[in-house]
């Protein structure tokens, strides 16, 4: 049996203002979701000058949210997240024993036909969403992944391999509101823009499938220590299969995410669980800084992950 | 009058409402009819001039986004309202009654446990595809169970004479206020008929809206306050939100106006922040919440979700209602009608093919040549198509894309129009021309209400198939005739309002409004100031006999910044003079400060009485005028001398016209600042010139000042320093001197002092002081000769400028005070 894996992440986000904010409401997506892959064995959330208000409850989607709002002038936030997580094997999928994608397709098509289960719940990850829009070149990317007949997985698994291989990891090409069809364009971006153009290519043709967000294990180069900061938050996509279930693939490291993907939500796109979003009164320029670590913890330092 | 019909189309394949099958005049047209023959062309002439009057009055305008003509343009509104007998209409009536309830119940599911979509009654993808579908409002319940408060649908009469459903208006409809501007006009134009015609009247309709905001409003024991949200002023419909917001005595505000603080949605006043309770919106769904929804509105509340999710505010209609106008929905609502409501469909909806059904496909791509083709999602950007008009290649593309997502589309029959008369000047005859009807419903404590009446919309052509108000169409009154219901008296906007409710101010003035009345202020002093200094240096510039002044005028209008430096592209003083007057690229020109006069005019419309905003419109016109330049100097003064004429009458309102509440105090105060440094600014300016002593010179300062006449009168002689000074600096009862209008300027903010606990840096007062003292007799000792009056001359310049200065800084203190929370949310994303 493979062993699970356990971690301490770090995810801290800085505001300094050039000027005072008199008024902010921030939404924050930094508490892991339940998903029965993921053990949280603690979770702390630090935040600078305390909220007037704090709020914790679900979204639409599952996933914890945190609400603060600040009613103090204040020229600096902070919100420093903690989590200790233990991440269990996931059962293999065979990909080659999932159903045609044209019938994944069907089963999701409107017919008059009551609907039931997770195939109801999927309903909602099929359409256009803040960042996705759905468009017939995202189908035409993914028309030679999808020949007819074939097993919805094998289809998904090589239009990753595709969007591995043709796009270029590019941390400054693209901005979170570049438009996917530039995106599509240049070649170039980072994971969020790789998953969401792979949920505009799997939507376009009809499949659901849904952005996830989380953390991804680096490896520091060898020899060197672990750098505090030195990771960023991470995004891959999951798609529905009427067989398997949720089947989540990582076309920026061509992937499907086990061990070393911890995640946090999900939602339509990065709009639905972006990790900390906000609405400040005043502020002037406001670039945050935001540094993200995740260190492995071996069984025997766990308890340095004292929280 | 002649035979009225004798032009009058009886085509077959189409009702008409005013001729029945063997085309003869139905009978509830028969009493209008006869007054039309009865009357002679010069008093239908009269009553038409009477309607066309009104509506100008009122400024009825309806904005069309990049409309060449500009933004606003007259709404056109047919003479002959269009009539409906009582039994037809209760037909109607239950019909869209019980659409509502059907939509509501709809809203209640797709907002709620979803069983319509689990169930097959209601495809996904019309529901989750739809952009105006909110997830983030899943699950919030509305008090009371009501999504849909106010809602409108579309009208189209078949041939047969039944009235078929085009369109349902789940959002935030528009058209009830100018349904009810429509009715205030030919109610009018035709007094007796309409009395004789027992027309039933529209008041319980807006009173119905006022109970159920009131009721539904999670106010506990307060008076509930309720707002009108608007998108502002560029909006299509901004005119109706200006008239409904005065109607049902609602403040109008935008979502600047409003805060979230803890869960609570309130009104920035300048006496602070005032608890609202319910928010009657006309901002789109998606766009009312920039923390929750589109993150790029900068229109909407940031934290509006939350307090409705909280219960803490009652939004109508109900956050993603929207969902619901999609055009692909109607199919569906025969079966939901029998699942939700156990009963049969009374309105039946156009036929239309959802596309996202495979074989109902394949039946619209049979059918196609006859359909519109649309998209059900406005985030489409899709422009209904008839497919059978198109040329082979562009129908190839479009069924290409049809079939990569057939979901999107939804093709449906024509609309078959209805055709009523509307009266045509030239001919003085009647035409026919193809209506549809909106109809309005609110919901009540016991059920929806259906206004008794509506907005009649006419195409532009004889034979449109699309009616719509933004093509250039025009619209009728609606009447719905037979016995009045008791209780049902015309509408007059006001509830009973007792001695204990007297109010004598607004108190839930906006302070984006006060600030722009300010500005207003401003600007209105700053274009006469402007426009007196031009028809100064250009009438000088004609006359050319007094270099001198003429000189002494350019120098200053230099030195205030409104005319231009020679440069390579004004090399002569007339293209100087032109650009000052209109030039495009000159921030300081005449024609710019009007246009910053009429911008923010338009945004203190609701402010503003319906003579003042005639007279804005005039000055509007004139503006127009000014933009084709045609250089002739003469007409160019003519020109000045109308403008400072309307703008006289815009001061005149000011002081005459308005309630003098905090919002005018303000107004008054932009003035004073205004002229205050104008004046401040142009003696000191004057007297640092050569010219100081040239009586020529002299004249035109008086002319500045707009006290030649007083000067006339009180001296009867040629303008001389000493007693143009006095009349121009220490007179107080001069209302242009200086010293007047410091003095007004402390008055009002010794009032803002008490009455908002403000204070200034009190520089003004010094400086009142030492203006106060100067004594013009230390301009008559000729003891140290000309070298010593220099001195006094330098010395009260210096005092004026000191002056100027400080009415700047007040002007900015007053800005920080008061409105800096004016200023506008951003957004923060980190990842």
């Amino acid at each position: 049996m493979t062993r699970s894996a356990q971690y301490e992440i770090l995810h801290d986000t800085h505001y300094r203002y050039s000027a005072p904010v008199s008024l902010a409401q921030q939404l924050a997506h930094l508490w892991p979701r339940e998903c029965a892959w993921q053990i949280c064995h603690g979770q702390a959330l630090q935040v600078s000058p305390p909220p007037c208000q704090r709020i914790e409850r679900q979204d639409v989607f599952g996933n914890p949210l945190t609400r603060m709002v600040f009613e103090r002038p204040h020229d600096s936030l902070s919100v420093l997240a903690r989590l200790h997580i233990e991440v269990l094997p996931r059962p293999v999928v065979h990909q080659q024993a999932s159903p045609p994608w044209e019938q994944a397709r069907a089963v999701l098509g409107y017919s008059g036909q009551p609907f039931a289960g997770e195939a109801l719940n999927a309903l909602r990850y099929r359409f256009e969403s803040p960042y996705v829009h759905l468009k017939q070149r995202f189908a035409d990317y993914a028309a030679d992944c999808f020949p007819p007949d074939r097993p919805l997985l094998i289809g998904v698994q090589a239009l990753m391999e595709k969007i591995f291989s043709e796009f270029t990891f590019d941390a400054v090409a693209t901005q979170v509101a570049t438009p996917l069809i530039e995106v599509l364009e240049a070649r170039r971006g980072v994971c969020q823009d790789f998953a969401h153009l792979m949920l505009a290519c799997l939507r376009s043709i009809g499949l659901a499938a849904r952005y996830v967000s989380g953390y991804l294990l680096t490896q520091p180069p060898p020899g060197q220590a672990r750098l505090i900061g030195a990771d960023a938050s991470h995004a891959w996509v999951s798609v529905f299969c009427p067989k398997h279930g949720w089947v989540d693939f990582d076309p920026t490291n061509n992937v499907c995410p086990g061990l070393e993907h911890i995640t946090l939500a999900w939602g339509r796109d990065f709009a639905d669980v972006s990790p900390l979003h906000g609405v400040i009164l005043g502020g002037g320029n406001h670039d945050p800084e935001v540094q993200v670590t995740v260190m492995p913890i071996s069984a025997a330092s766990e308890s340095l992950a004292a929280l | 009058m002649a035979d009225l019909l004798a032009d009058y189309p009886r085509s077959a394949g189409t009702y008409h409402e005013l001729l029945d099958s063997k085309g003869r005049v139905r009978e509830h047209w028969q009493r209008l009819y006869q007054q039309l023959q009865r009357s002679t062309p010069a008093q239908i002439q009269q009553r038409q001039a009477l309607v066309s009057r009104q509506i100008q009055e009122n400024g009825v305008t309806y904005n069309v986004y990049a409309d060449p003509e500009g933004a606003d343009r007259p709404w056109e509104l047919d003479l002959l309202p269009n009539l409906i007998p009582a039994n037809e209409w209760q037909q109607i009536a239950a019909g869209v009654a019980q659409r509502a309830t059907l939509l509501n119940q709809v809203l209640a599911d797709i907002y709620g446990p979803q069983e319509l979509i689990a169930e097959g009654l209601l495809p996904a993808e019309l529901i989750f595809g739809h952009n105006n579908y909110l997830w983030a409002c899943q699950g919030i319940k509305p008090p009371g169970g009501t999504f849909l408060h106010f809602y409108a649908v579309d009208l189209a009469r078949a041939p047969d004479g039944r009235w078929w459903v085009t369109a349902d208006r789940t959002q935030a409809p528009s058209g009830a206020g100018y349904a009810l501007e429509n009715r205030q006009i030919i109610s009018k134009a035709w007094p007796d008929l309409y009395r004789d015609l027992h027309v039933q009247y529209l008041a319980s309709f807006f009173r119905n809206l006022q109970d159920t905001l009131a009721r539904e409003a999670p106010a506990q024991d307060e008076t509930p306050l309720v707002v009108l949200l608007t998108p502002g002023r560029f909006n299509e419909s901004y005119f109706e939100h200006v008239y409904l917001a005065r109607q049902l005595g609602y403040p109008l505000v935008e979502g600047s106006d409003l805060t979230v603080r803890e869960a609570t949605v309130y009104l920035k006043t300048l006496a602070g922040l005032r608890r609202v309770h319910a928010v009657l919106r006309r901002l789109d769904d998606d766009f009312c919440d920039p923390l929750e929804l589109r993150t790029d509105s900068e229109l909407g509340v940031p934290g509006l979700l939350e307090a409705v999710r909280q219960g803490r505010v009652l939004v109508a209609n109900a956050l993603g209602s929207g969902v619901l106008e999609s055009p692909g929905l109607p199919g569906f609502l025969p079966a939901i009608s029998e699942k939700l409501l156990g009963e049969p469909l009374l309105l039946p909806s156009i036929a239309s093919w959802w596309c996202g059904e495979p074989p109902v496909l394949e039946e619209a791509l049979e059918k196609m040549p006859s359909l519109v083709l649309r998209s059900c999602f406005p985030s489409q950007k899709f422009t209904p198509v008839l497919p059978g008009e198109l040329d082979a290649t562009k129908r190839a593309e479009l069924m290409a894309r049809l079939k990569a997502r057939p979901y999107v589309y939804v093709a449906h029959e024509l609309a078959q129009l209805s055709q009523a008369p509307v009266w045509e000047e030239e001919t003085a005859n009647l035409q026919a021309r193809p209506i549809g009807m909106r109809v309005f419903a609110v919901a009540s404590a016991d059920g929806y209400r259906i206004m008794p009446g509506g907005l009649t919309r006419v195409a532009a052509d004889a034979d449109a198939e699309v009616v719509s108000m933004q093509r250039g169409g025009t619209s009728k009154d609606t009447w719905v005739l037979g016995a009045r219901v008791a209780g049902n008296e015309p509408w007059q906007g006001v509830r009973p309002v007792g001695t204990a409710d007297l109010v004598r101010s607004d108190p839930f003035l906006p302070s984006r409004v006060v600030e722009n009345l300010y500005w207003f202020g401003r600007y209105s002093a700053r274009c006469e100031d402007s426009a007196r200094l031009l028809r100064i240096m250009l009438g000088r510039y004609v006359d050319d006999d007094a270099p001198q002044a003429l000189d002494a005028a350019l120098c200053l209008g230099e030195r205030l910044g409104l005319l231009p430096a020679e440069d390579d592209d004004l090399v002569s003083l007339e293209q100087r003079l032109f650009e000052a007057l209109l030039g495009a690229d000159w921030p300081a020109s005449l024609q710019a400060n009007l246009q910053r006069l009429i911008w923010t005019a338009g945004s203190v419309r609701g402010k503003l009485s319906q003579a003042n905003w005639q007279a804005l419109l005039e000055l509007q016109r004139e503006a127009q005028e000014l933009q084709k330049p045609n250089g002739d100097v003469g007409e160019s003064l003519d020109f000045l001398e109308g403008l400072l004429m309307s703008l006289a009458a815009l001061s005149g309102f000011a002081l005459d016209d308005m309630t003098r509440d905090d919002g005018w105090r303000f107004l008054i105060i932009g003035r004073a600042i205004e002229r205050l440094q104008f004046m401040a600014e142009s003696i000191s300016g004057f007297l640092r010139h050569a010219a100081a002593q040239d009586q020529s010179a002299l004249e035109w300062l008086l002319e500045l000042g707009n006290s030649s006449i007083t000067y006339r009168t009180r001296y009867l002689a040629f303008a001389q320093l000493i007693p143009v000074l006095d009349l121009l600096l220490l007179d107080e009862q001069n209302p242009h001197a200086v010293i007047f209008q410091l003095r007004n300027l402390l008055r009002s903010l010794d009032y803002l002092g008490e009455r908002f606990d403000y204070s200034d840096d009190g520089a003004l007062v010094t400086l009142e002081r030492q203006l106060s003292s100067f004594k013009l007799s230390s301009l008559e000792n000729v003891l140290f000769g000309a070298s010593s009056i220099e001195a006094v001359l330098d010395g009260l310049a210096g005092l004026l400028d000191d002056i100027a200065l400080a009415a700047g800084q007040a002007s900015d203190n007053l800005g920080l005070r008061f409105f800096v929370h004016v200023d506008a949310s951003k957004r923060t994303l980190s990842t």
